[in-house]
């Protein structure tokens, strides 16, 4: 059988397969006799032992991993289940209704549910998901129900699952986990990103891929392209076997590449970073050849957490980044990017109808000074320790800019009276993500020191297709020319004021779409760290001459796929590359 | 014993200070229940604390019985009164 989906993260990945879902619990109530009611309470409060010790082991291994926060998680599913009211619930339970110790945690736990969920704050209705959680493992203790976990796999699996958060993504163990294929999901989906950011290869949207695989079975996930490949002959397992033993040959070839220029043939150079998300990311992107970070999202310090992370916490992230790529290689910190369909469980938001058109980003920034003066001391703190720059996302107007720009430098006069070293001549762009910023880009250039080219969103707002809905996947066209249009006169518009352009969204690591973007000027190239030394293999066999070809030729063009088969017709060795 | 105290911290008794709570009032023997609004919780419980939904500006009554009572009262009243987030 096969499956086709969206390729999310390339590479192949073979082995059986492994279902991530909630393994069903089947309590049945029994009633017991008064004699046993002590022995049912003895039994449940070693399982309670047990499962405390177990989470314990899952804590510690998520500190080390993880850090605290994730750990954190942990402490309060084994404070759940000290709690004395809780247990205390449970042992009335079991007394006075003479029932098994099973159906008195499962009645017990739902009551506590239903007050979670009731409550009219988002927080506190995920804290229902933790109890369900802590109550599901000593359920399958009591039961006697193996707790499947990664931890416990000795060969290398196939994760399936109807969806993996980021949380699920960044626990996946490398070694163990040759592949991952999901229902949900998109090539910007955050399970995309995070599976390239670690290299694994993946296959998501592919609706029902959960209940076509059965656990066990042999799966070839092919993130090239976008194909699952269940129960295959024999001889496809081969074929694939040698196409990933091929495809790392092509990875030890691109190494050699790790601290070689990205120059065209005749002499262009320009610049191939990384998008990060957090400190970890950086790391990585260094390993994979990046020449400076031309993305680095802040939202990871603010999310998963019940308050918001104090200056000095954002301060240690920016300045850990910024050090790590010295004094020469740019670090590009974005402001907080959150609202809209990222919430926190700590400010309340009003439910949007529209939420990417609605109250996110820099509107909520200029709207909460309090919160964007905390990040902007923070950054500017961080820049006296490398090449920082910074650019507020999600600007639509040069209202907005300016009144950014008037808190940044409230910020700095701060900072100055208190004798705190920030660099005064730090670089502030804006992400052009909004078709209203690409088409006065000619003004905006005045006022900035760089662009950013946000194409996820740039390419969804200008399309207005809606990224997340599979229905319409088809309108998601990075190289439709009304896009490529709209970042030509970017790119025109900033270079007639001198300032530089670089893009951070998926397109800017697109073999595709990289010699139409060299031939148009753009300057810097951000990207997944994993799809950086691919890139540079490209720009180094490209001359910039042809490239200005292929862009005037696609610029008059009408038709995204006839400028894909274009490109991929003149530049022929973009598909050894793939 | 009982004494008053409103919640200043803006994300009120949510997961860590909850659970601030719940460790010192678990260090004492006698009971320890916060009343919001006519609500009662046992303090050494997680889950009834954030159960009672506490936020910012809200008034809490702490009530302490049964042994070191005083100073239970007193060291739980410093902890909520503290409260950063």
């Amino acid at each position: 059988m096969e499956c086709k989906g969206i390729a999310a993260a390339s590479g192949y990945g073979l082995g059986r397969a492994f279902l991530l879902e909630d393994q069903e619990v089947r309590v049945i109530r029994q009633t017991i006799s008064s004699d046993a009611v002590d022995r049912e309470i003895a039994r449940l409060e070693e399982e309670i032992r047990q499962a405390i010790a177990e989470l314990e082991t899952v804590r510690d291994t998520a500190r080390q991993k993880l850090g605290d926060d994730a750990a954190a998680i942990f402490s309060a599913h084994i404070m759940m289940l000290e709690d004395p009211e809780y247990l205390g619930g449970i042992i009335e339970k079991i007394k006075q209704a003479m029932i098994n110790a099973e159906a008195a945690v499962e009645e017990v736990t739902a009551e506590f549910v239903a007050i979670f969920s009731g409550m009219d704050n988002e927080y506190m209705r995920e804290r229902a998901a933790d109890l369900k959680d802590v109550a599901g493992r000593l359920l399958r203790r009591l039961l006697g129900i193996k707790t499947m976990s990664l931890a416990d796999i000795a060969e290398e699996v196939v994760l399936c699952a109807h969806d993996l958060t980021p949380s699920d993504t960044a626990q996946l163990d490398r070694d163990k986990v040759a592949g991952f294929v999901t229902n949900i999901g998109g090539r910007t989906s955050h399970s995309a990103i995070m599976a390239r950011s670690m290299g694994i290869p993946a296959v998501v949207g592919l609706k029902d891929i959960v209940t076509k695989v059965k656990a066990g079975d042999f799966v070839i996930v092919d993130g090239n392209e976008g194909k699952v490949l269940v129960n295959p002959p024999e001889g496809i397992i081969q074929e694939y076997r040698a196409k990933k033993e091929k495809f790392a040959a092509r990875q030890r070839e691109f190494e050699k590449l790790l601290n070689e220029k990205s120059i065209t043939s005749d002499g262009v150079q320009v610049e191939l970073a990384a998008n990060i998300g957090n400190p970890e990311d950086a790391k990585g992107a260094i390993t994979n050849g990046a020449e400076g970070v031309g993305l680095y999202r802040t939202e990871f310090l603010y999310m998963g957490r019940a308050e918001f992370p104090s200056e000095e916490e954002q301060f240690k992230a920016y300045k850990e980044v910024a050090m790590l790529f010295g004094k020469e290689r740019p670090v590009v910190i974005r402001t907080l990017d959150i609202g809209g369909d990222k919430e926190l469980p700590y400010l309340e938001m009003p439910k949007e109808m529209n939420p990417f058109l609605g109250y996110r980003a820099i509107r909520l920034c200029l709207d909460r000074p309090e919160i964007f003066k905390t990040q902007l001391r923070a950054i500017l703190r961080a820049s006296a320790y490398g090449k920082v720059k910074m650019m507020y996302p999600m600007i639509a107007t040069l209202q907005e800019l300016r009144a950014a720009n008037a808190i940044l430098a409230e910020v700095k006069q701060e900072l100055s009276k208190e004798n705190i070293s920030f660099n005064p001549q730090m670089e502030v762009g804006i992400m052009v993500e909004i078709p209203a910023v690409a088409a006065l880009a000619h003004q905006f250039a005045k006022e900035v020191d760089f662009f950013s080219i946000g194409t996820n969103d740039l390419v969804q707002y200008t399309l207005a297709v809606d990224r997340m809905n599979e229905k319409i996947s088809y309108l998601y066209q990075p190289l439709n020319p009304s896009v490529l249009s709209l970042i030509q006169n970017v790119i025109s518009a900033a270079h007639n004021e001198k300032k530089w352009v670089g893009m951070c969204g998926e397109m800017a690591g697109d073999l595709t779409a990289i010699p139409i973007l060299l031939g148009m000027g753009l300057d810097e190239f951000s990207m997944s760290a994993s799809s950086i030394l691919a890139a540079r293999a490209l720009i180094r066999q490209l001359s910039k001459a042809d490239a200005v070809d292929i862009a005037q030729a696609a610029l008059k063009m009408d038709d995204a796929e006839a400028i894909k088969a274009y490109v991929e017709q003149k530049v022929s060795f973009i598909a050894g590359l793939k | 014993m009982e004494k008053s105290v409103v919640i200043k911290n803006p994300t009120g008794l949510h997961a860590r200070p909850a659970a601030l709570l719940v460790q010192k009032a678990s260090s004492f023997r006698c009971n320890v229940s916060l009343v919001k609004q006519g609500k009662k919780a046992n303090a050494k419980s997680i889950m009834n604390v954030m159960a009672l939904g506490v936020g910012q500006n809200d008034e809490v009554l702490v009530v302490t019985e049964g042994e070191q009572e005083a100073e239970a009262l007193q060291a739980i009243v410093e902890l909520l009164e503290g409260l950063k987030d």
